[in-house]
């Protein structure tokens, strides 16, 4: 299992869950959680998802939400889960 | 499970508060490159750089999309070349840089001596060209150990380099003296530095090693915000913690670009590194614990206590610790100490006092380009005197600018950044420097 955490934040409208899910159903990425809060019309959500059904390269994967930041125009980043792990967990 | 809150801190420091890991350094040993014919020479070391290091830019901007967090630099260290050179070693500094240019790294380190006891003629011919170097490579850098806690003070060496100094200032003139940016004087240098100019790879390293230097003094200072007001136990404490934080994300780092590498894990070294950035300063941090200015009365303690607690809060956080770990204190590359010079509040005499507390030493220094080169020596000696005396690692890099005087401003541009000319003691030495020699070893018991 390769563990990444997707974060997306930016004014909140509606759809965005749906838009974020669908690409990643679409690449065949497991989401394992999602925690999702608006702070003063920002909207803000965190998905710990496996990558290891994408069959691509984390680059790959990370150019395929290009299209997914446009369309929304938030804030979309992905990162491996090791680098929150190793600062938070000894 | 790691919680949104953590989460959050992670992003935020990244995001906001210029968390990045400020270098991941590769060290090439070239001992098995020595030629007599200095062609011949020139021409292993470039084939071996670019083989050794050909993956290492990639790799790192693999590591720095995958973690999502910024690797600024990527670097090449190599043996000090004085011991590679046997004949001119101006090919093999064309090579180098040619080489550095060709695997896409900014800086290469090793242009280098070793004559804290003495010179060899290697080591001789090696420092004499230094300036027309300097001059005319791009991302070479030099560096020069004239002392050390077991050796003493070359004094030859130190009234060399105050030439040498002069003479790189004047060749790149027309750049206010950018050579001099490339170029180091240490007492005690270390041989797994993976910050320049100072890098080099010693002679006790393996064949080759991957170090990485991490930086955070904005993430600190935030860190600090928090606690305003507070006793210094808890500003000691609350830097350790975050000083742990951002070293384990060095660690990471090394130990992912050592493994896409297959190449051994030298060293995370404990930085805090800034840049002319705002919210990247290290004279910040000396601020929020209640200073007006980097300078004021206090500075010294202050410094003290931070370079103190960022190591012990990284040291758990690495398997191996080394490089220069500390805070550093460069002058052009900390808006915090351009605003403090430029201010007046950080003095030369200042700058001394503090880098008997910071993880180096005078660094990225301004003064007027009329400075006598028995001027520059003489603040080597006394830079030197603080790291033998002290069992540290000092060093000196300033840079004359020429035509200009104390108050007038030069510009490096990038994270060299810019700096006010900063007035030197305008007394005499020369006599002090023309004796020349060696300052023995300090004693190192009855120690008051």
């Amino acid at each position: 299992m390769t563990k990444a955490l997707i974060s997306v934040t930016g004014l909140d409208a509606t759809g965005i869950i749906a838009r974020v899910a669908t690409k990643l159903y679409e690449l065949n990425i497991n989401i394992l959680d999602i925690t999702q809060t608006i702070l003063g019309g920002y909207f803000t959500m965190m998905m710990v998802v496996d990558l290891e059904g994408a069959h691509m390269t984390f680059e790959e994967i990370n150019q395929a939400l290009q299209p997914v930041r446009d369309e929304l125009k938030m804030a979309i980043h992905i990162q491996r889960m090791d680098i929150f792990d190793a600062m938070h967990r000894i | 499970m790691i919680e949104t809150g953590e989460i959050l801190q992670t992003l935020r420091m990244i995001q906001e508060e210029n968390f990045d890991i400020r270098t991941i350094t590769l060290g090439i040993q070239l001992l098995d490159c020595a030629d007599a014919d200095p062609e011949i020479c020139a021409g292993r070391v470039y084939d071996k750089i670019c083989r050794v290091a050909k993956n290492l830019v990639r790799t790192g901007e693999e590591i720095e999309t995958e973690l999502g967090i910024p690797i600024v630099n990527k670097r090449i260290s190599v043996t000090p070349v004085s011991l590679i050179a046997q004949g001119d070693p101006r090919p093999i500094a064309l090579a180098l840089d040619r080489a550095a240019r060709e695997m896409g790294v900014n800086f290469l380190g090793g242009y280098s001596a070793l004559m804290h006891k003495g010179a060899t003629p290697a080591d001789e011919r090696l420092v004499a060209s230094i300036p027309e170097v300097l001059s005319e490579t791009e991302r070479l850098c030099a560096s020069v150990n004239v002392a050390s806690t077991r050796a003493g003070i070359n004094m030859n060496a130190v009234r060399e380099m105050g030439e040498i100094i002069k003479q790189t200032a004047e060749r790149t003139a027309e750049l206010d003296g950018l050579g001099c940016a490339k170029l180091v004087v240490f007492a005690n240098a270390v041989e797994d530095n993976p910050f320049m100019a100072g890098a080099f790879c010693g002679i006790g390293e393996p064949e080759c090693a991957i170090n990485v230097g991490v930086s955070g003094p904005g993430v600190v200072k935030v860190a600090l915000e928090a606690v305003k007001g507070q006793p210094f136990d808890i500003v000691a404490e609350t830097v350790k913690r975050t000083a742990f934080k951002i070293t384990r994300v060095g660690q990471l780092v090394a130990r992912e670009a050592s493994q896409r590498l297959g190449i051994p894990f030298g060293i995370v070294d404990l930085s805090l590194a800034p840049t002319p950035a705002r919210g990247d300063s290290v004279a910040h941090i000396l601020m929020e614990m209640g200073l007006e200015m980097a300078g004021a009365p206090g500075t010294t303690a202050a410094l003290a206590l931070l370079n103190d607690a960022v190591k012990k809060g990284g040291v758990m956080a690495s398997n191996h610790v080394g490089g220069l770990s500390g805070a550093f204190i460069p002058v052009s590359e900390d808006i915090g100490m351009i605003e403090a010079a430029a201010a007046g509040a950080l003095t030369l005499e200042k700058l001394e006092a503090m880098t008997c507390v910071c993880s180096v030493g005078l660094d990225m220094i301004a003064i007027p380009g009329d400075t006598s080169a028995a001027a520059i020596s003489g603040i080597i000696a006394d830079e030197a005197a603080i790291g033998v005396v002290n069992n540290k690692t000092t060093a000196v890099r300033v840079i004359p600018a020429v035509g200009k005087q104390a108050g007038d401003r030069v510009e490096f541009g990038g994270l060299l950044g810019f700096a006010p000319v900063m007035p030197v003691n305008p007394f005499g030495n020369e006599e002090f420097i023309q004796r020349g020699g060696r300052i023995p070893a300090p004693l190192h018991s009855l120690r008051n």
